[in-house]
């Protein structure tokens, strides 16, 4: 659906500012009927890119293609057609203050030039959709963040689009509304199978609603794929810092103060095992201790969600010579759970 | 009060009105074009024009400096080649014009600033004209502003019609000057000030009521 092919931005050097380059060689793919996520700190260039796509921003280099079109070659008249086909939805929301919610669903249907009664046939259901319509004649000050964010996705999806870009749409409200917007934006892909491209600074919206995910770091992808495995390999170093907060992978501090790196007799070996997709449910703790005979202290973890699969780490100490560590860790690896040794304790 | 005097105010009042609606008017018609212009003009802006803005922002300035009795009288050729005379209330009415174009450019310049810069972003990305983003966004989310500024306009105007009685543009500052001063008559000056105070306070609030209904950002609960 989208295309990034050798996408390059840089603004040009100001008085008194040097050059910036937003973004550098990005090359990135969007599904048609996917919700793709971009993860990057701010300053990322995360902005940028998503600007891209519907030509807000031009590229210094490169192509950005929707839909079979190169959007950087396109003039003013033939931009202004495409971006009719594309809907945004920004973390302000970006609605009219002099406009009802009705009026500002309408707004994109009257910059299309359509006639007052299709635009009451179209705003009408949207506005049934996203669950408001009993706000119809409010204005945006009498509405609560999250109805905002409803009528900007209404307003977004008027024109009927192919796609959908998400500028951290979810970033100014609380976690309770963020969940519900990014409820409504999966059924939207699910029952409309709109194409979503968001761009988000959190992990919980990646997490929550997106089947590929991107990262961004200083302008570049520094790794791209489907969300699941993406998150569980978590090789780059800016993944694993941005997952920061993702249970088990951050060792407790009491652990970490006591820690040592050489095994010793006598130790406790640290052992960080990772569940992925349907393993994590599996009792294989359980059958350690009574297969093996190891005893086996839970430290720390959590299982959690990516992708709507479970993923879980778990902290466990083992009371167990070396070999007998070898042994438990090719008995999970059999099972199809990975392990680490991060360290040993007494 | 003589009913000379009475007379004489009334025709001075009805001559105040039609200069400042004149005035306001046509000043309106050319000054928020030209304000929305000086607030769209600069760099990467919707009709970016960096050098037209720049030459423009200094005709407004110095326009807005010059004080308006020297406006009037060195611009009496030109009030001539329009109003065919310089003199009487029809003529004053076109250095008032002059006055009024700057003044109400920069001010509905400033609140056409004021509106969100994300709007703008969000109508280019539904695909709408520089035209459409004018009337559809800018103008309509600045029109509590924009209504203020008019107000202040008018208000302006009312003060400014006081000095145009130098070119026999007669109205209540020109009455309240030849009879009130010149003619020792003190309570002819009262009651010229107090007519001015009333219409000031009258279009002051009517202003005010409007900019209210229109701004919908706040509402009272």
């Amino acid at each position: 659906m989208v295309a990034f092919e050798g996408v390059s931005k840089r603004f040009a050097a100001g008085r008194t500012s040097a050059e910036v380059v937003a973004l550098d060689g990005i090359d990135l793919a969007v599904p048609r009927g996917s919700v793709t996520g971009i993860i990057g700190r701010s300053g990322a260039g995360k902005s940028t890119l998503i600007r891209l796509v519907n030509g807000l921003e031009k590229p210094t280099s490169g192509r950005v293609v929707v839909d079979g079109m190169n959007i950087a070659e396109l003039d003013e008249k033939n931009l202004r057609d495409v971006r009719r086909s594309i809907g945004m939805i920004f973390q302000h929301f970006n609605l009219l203050s002099s406009r009802t919610a009705f009026d500002n669903i309408a707004l994109p249907l009257e910059i299309a030039g359509i006639d007052k009664q299709t635009i009451e046939k179209r705003v009408t259901p949207l506005l049934d959709l996203v669950g408001l319509s009993d706000k119809r004649d409010r204005y945006p000050s009498e509405l609560s963040g999250g109805q905002k964010q409803r009528i900007g996705i209404a307003r977004a999806l008027a024109t009927e689009p192919k796609l959908l870009l998400s500028d951290e749409a979810t970033s100014a409200l609380d976690p309770e509304t963020t969940r519900s917007i990014l409820a409504l934006l999966k059924t939207i892909n699910k029952e409309l199978g709109l194409t979503v491209l968001l761009i988000t600074h959190e992990m919980e919206v990646i997490k929550t609603i997106a089947d590929h995910v991107a990262v961004i770091d200083g302008g570049q992808i520094v790794e791209q794929g489907p969300t699941f495995e993406v998150f569980t390999g978590h090789t780059h170093a800016t993944t694993r810092s941005l997952l920061g907060g993702l249970a088990g992978l951050h060792l407790p501090e009491f652990l970490t103060r006591q820690m040592v790196e050489e095994p010793e007799a006598g130790l406790r070996t640290i052992l960080r095992i990772i569940f992925k997709g349907e393993n994590a449910t599996e009792p294989m703790l359980a059958r350690l201790g009574s297969d093996l005979g190891i005893e086996v202290n839970i430290m720390a973890g959590a299982v959690d969600e990516i992708a709507g699969r479970p993923f879980g780490m778990l902290v466990v100490s083992l009371l167990a010579d070396e070999a007998k560590i070898a042994q438990a860790r090719t008995f999970l690896a059999e099972h199809g759970l990975s392990s680490e040794v991060v360290g040993y304790v007494r | 009060m003589s009913a000379d005097i009475f007379a004489l105010l009334l025709k001075s009042t009805g001559q105040t009105l039609y200069m400042v609606a004149v005035a306001g008017l046509i000043g309106s018609l050319f000054g928020i074009p030209l304000g929305v212009f000086l607030a769209n003009s600069g760099k990467r802006e919707l009709f970016a024009a960096p050098a037209t803005n720049k030459v423009l922002g200094l005709i407004v300035n110095a326009a807005r400096s010059t004080p308006f009795i020297i406006l009037v009288v060195s611009i009496i050729p030109f009030t001539r080649l329009i109003a065919g005379t310089s003199i009487g209330t029809s003529a004053a009415i076109v250095p008032l014009t002059i006055a009024t174009i700057p003044f109400i450019a920069r001010l509905v310049e400033t609140a056409i600033r004021e509106v969100d810069p994300g709007l703008t972003e969000a109508a280019r990305a539904m695909g709408a004209s520089p035209i459409q983003i004018v009337f559809k966004v800018l103008l309509a989310e600045a029109k509590p502003g924009i209504t203020s500024a008019l107000t202040l306009t008018i208000v302006s105007l009312i003060g400014y019609s006081a000095m145009v009685g130098a070119v026999g543009g007669g109205g209540l500052g020109d009455l309240g000057i030849r009879y009130g001063y010149q003619r020792f008559m003190p309570d002819v000056m009262a009651i010229v000030v107090l007519v001015l105070i009333v219409l000031v306070q009258l279009v002051q609030s009517a202003g005010d009521w409007l900019a209210r209904r229109f701004d919908k950002r706040i509402r009272p609960r």
